[in-house]
């Protein structure tokens, strides 16, 4: 599949956004320490929005009519675009209405606002999860239909969101809270063993053939013209194709960039540290999300010649 | 009705003339237009509902090259439809044929990524998919002559390799077809239900290959002109 950049940046920016406002808001309510400081829990909040908004706003770069974008919350019955879409607006006024409690009040919140958090970041990881299924529910991409995807986005999104958290804590108070130190590192372990798993599951070959796909099963199948003498949509899409070496370097320098690193720097616990943690793992994260994209095979590529996906 | 394509894998001769009538007709049809992107240049693209590719089958001498059209399947359980966050896609209840409304449409592409068949291609210039409509257009016309009312790829394939009708009607043409010479889907493992069905190239006697086999004079010129470097 043809990796958008529109795209890569939507998916873990607000990835990280969502994981970010997630974890704050249910630390503090579970009356962690070190996020009973209104400060913090606004700075929090203000930068997961922002990188929410980023992100969303984005994601209609890749639209080739975004005229149309706001018709995207009509089919909500059976899209998990549009229920994304939807999600995603609805997190916004429930969000504001916490960080408005937290304003007022400070971190002693009273139930309505404190309700207000919860379900802030129910739709937090709701939305995370539509994104996450949009790739998920589609048969024909073998690498992406799987439990796993939801599985990658979510632990990626927390994890991304934890540095994130872990960052201002530690800039904004002395030094790096335990607790969100050892949240941090939990997490970070959880992202890379899920990738793992999904690397390891994605090498096994299985899905259709040229030969289903051709409906000649007893006999071998070659592309003899693709009947075009230039690239297509179809090629343009479906048909990026990587090195495998090119491949393998980047799956290091994403568990690296991504998990690695993150991890060693997160355990020293500087503020220095934490911050350049943070953004190695969004770097990294960009890496991942580019990769989730060209390794996807999609089975159109079967009647251009691929004998598998 | 369950309307849709019969492409006969045994005639059809890749001539690509299915593909150009669907433009021509299209592009000023419901959906059109399709547009092109720097035809006459170096690098052109262009939007089709139609895409014709040759494959060989089986291993020489037993192979055979086909030609296999493709174009919408207009399947019963069509994922692009249910995908479609806009409600721009939709599959008519009374035919079965699944429509792009141009007006809705927000370029998303997701829908073509649900598609296994390449069915859907974006028109980068208008912003919206296209996909072949069964020439919706013109088989309900009724300014038409009947035998005119069916899509443009039909009227226009010299061997008559491709036949429309209603799949629901055992007695159709279609129907009949994909019984008497047990017309397949293609990819049926994904359970989209595709309509169209092919109809795999009928069993052909055998010719026997010629076997060339060398006199026993020419195997030994052969062997002097080995070991005799001029």
């Amino acid at each position: 599949m043809h990796p958008a950049f529109s795209v890569l940046i939507f998916t873990v920016t607000s990835g990280a956004g969502y994981g970010l406002f997630a974890l704050m808001v249910l630390a503090q309510l579970a009356g962690l320490n070190a996020l009973q400081d209104s400060t913090l829990l606004l700075s929090g909040g203000v930068l997961a929005l922002l990188m929410i908004t980023i992100g969303l706003l984005s994601s209609t770069l890749h639209l080739a009519n975004p005229k149309n974008a706001w018709r995207s919350f009509a089919r909500f019955r059976t899209s998990w675009l549009s229920r994304e879409a939807v999600f995603a607006v609805l997190f916004y006024p429930v969000a504001l209405l916490y960080l408005f409690g937290i304003y007022v009040q400070g971190s002693e919140l009273s139930a309505l606002y404190s309700a207000c958090g919860v379900v802030a970041a129910m739709l937090a990881m709701v939305t995370l999860f539509c994104t996450s299924m949009i790739y998920a529910s589609l048969k024909t991409i073998r690498q992406w239909c799987t439990a796993l995807t939801p599985l990658n986005y979510l632990s990626m999104g927390l994890m991304s969101g934890a540095l994130c958290l872990a960052t201002l804590q530690a800039l904004l108070q002395d030094g790096l809270s335990p607790a969100l130190r050892s949240a941090g590192l939990g997490l970070i372990a959880l992202g890379a063993v899920a990738k793992l798993i999904y690397l390891f599951w994605i090498g096994k070959p299985a899905g259709a053939t040229i030969k289903t796909a051709t409906g000649f099963t007893q006999a071998s199948v070659r592309l003899l013209d693709a009947g075009h003498s230039a690239g297509t949509f179809l090629t343009n899409e479906f048909g990026y194709t990587v090195a495998a070496n090119k491949l393998l370097r980047l799956r290091f320098a994403m568990v690296a960039l991504a998990f690695v690193v993150p991890f060693l720097l997160l355990l020293q616990g500087h503020a220095v540290a934490t911050l350049l943690a943070a953004l190695l793992a969004l770097a990294g994260l960009l890496v991942e999300r580019w990769l989730f994209f060209a390794e996807a095979r999609h089975v159109v590529r079967l009647y251009h010649g691929d004998q598998r996906t | 009705m369950k309307l849709g394509l019969v492409v006969d894998l045994d005639t059809c001769v890749g001539c690509h003339g299915c593909a150009t009538a669907c433009k021509q007709w299209n592009t000023s049809g419901t959906i059109g237009p399709l547009s092109d992107k720097d035809p006459y240049g170096r690098d052109p693209s262009g939007t089709w509902l139609n895409r014709v590719r040759t494959y060989e089958v089986g291993d020489t001498p037993n192979s055979k090259t086909v030609h296999m059209p493709m174009s919408c399947m207009h399947c019963e359980d069509a994922a692009c439809v249910t995908v479609c966050p806009t409600g721009a896609s939709y599959k008519r209840k009374e035919d079965g044929i699944v429509l792009v409304d141009q007006d809705k449409c927000m370029g998303c592409n997701l829908c073509s990524w649900a598609c296994p068949y390449g069915a859907r291609e974006l028109d980068p210039q208008e912003g919206t998919m296209k996909k072949c409509t069964l020439c919706v257009d013109r088989i309900y016309d009724e300014k038409l002559p009947e035998a005119e009312r069916q899509p443009a790829c039909v009227l226009t394939c010299p061997t008559s390799s491709r036949v429309f009708g209603d799949f629901d009607d055992p007695n159709s043409e279609v129907s009949r077809l994909t019984r008497e010479r047990s017309g397949q889907q293609l990819m049926p493992e994904l359970g989209y239900n595709p309509v169209n069905t092919y109809l795999p190239p009928r069993n052909k006697k055998v010719v026997e290959s010629y076997q060339f086999k060398p006199s026993l004079g020419a195997t030994v010129k052969q062997w002097v002109n080995k070991v005799i470097t001029r």
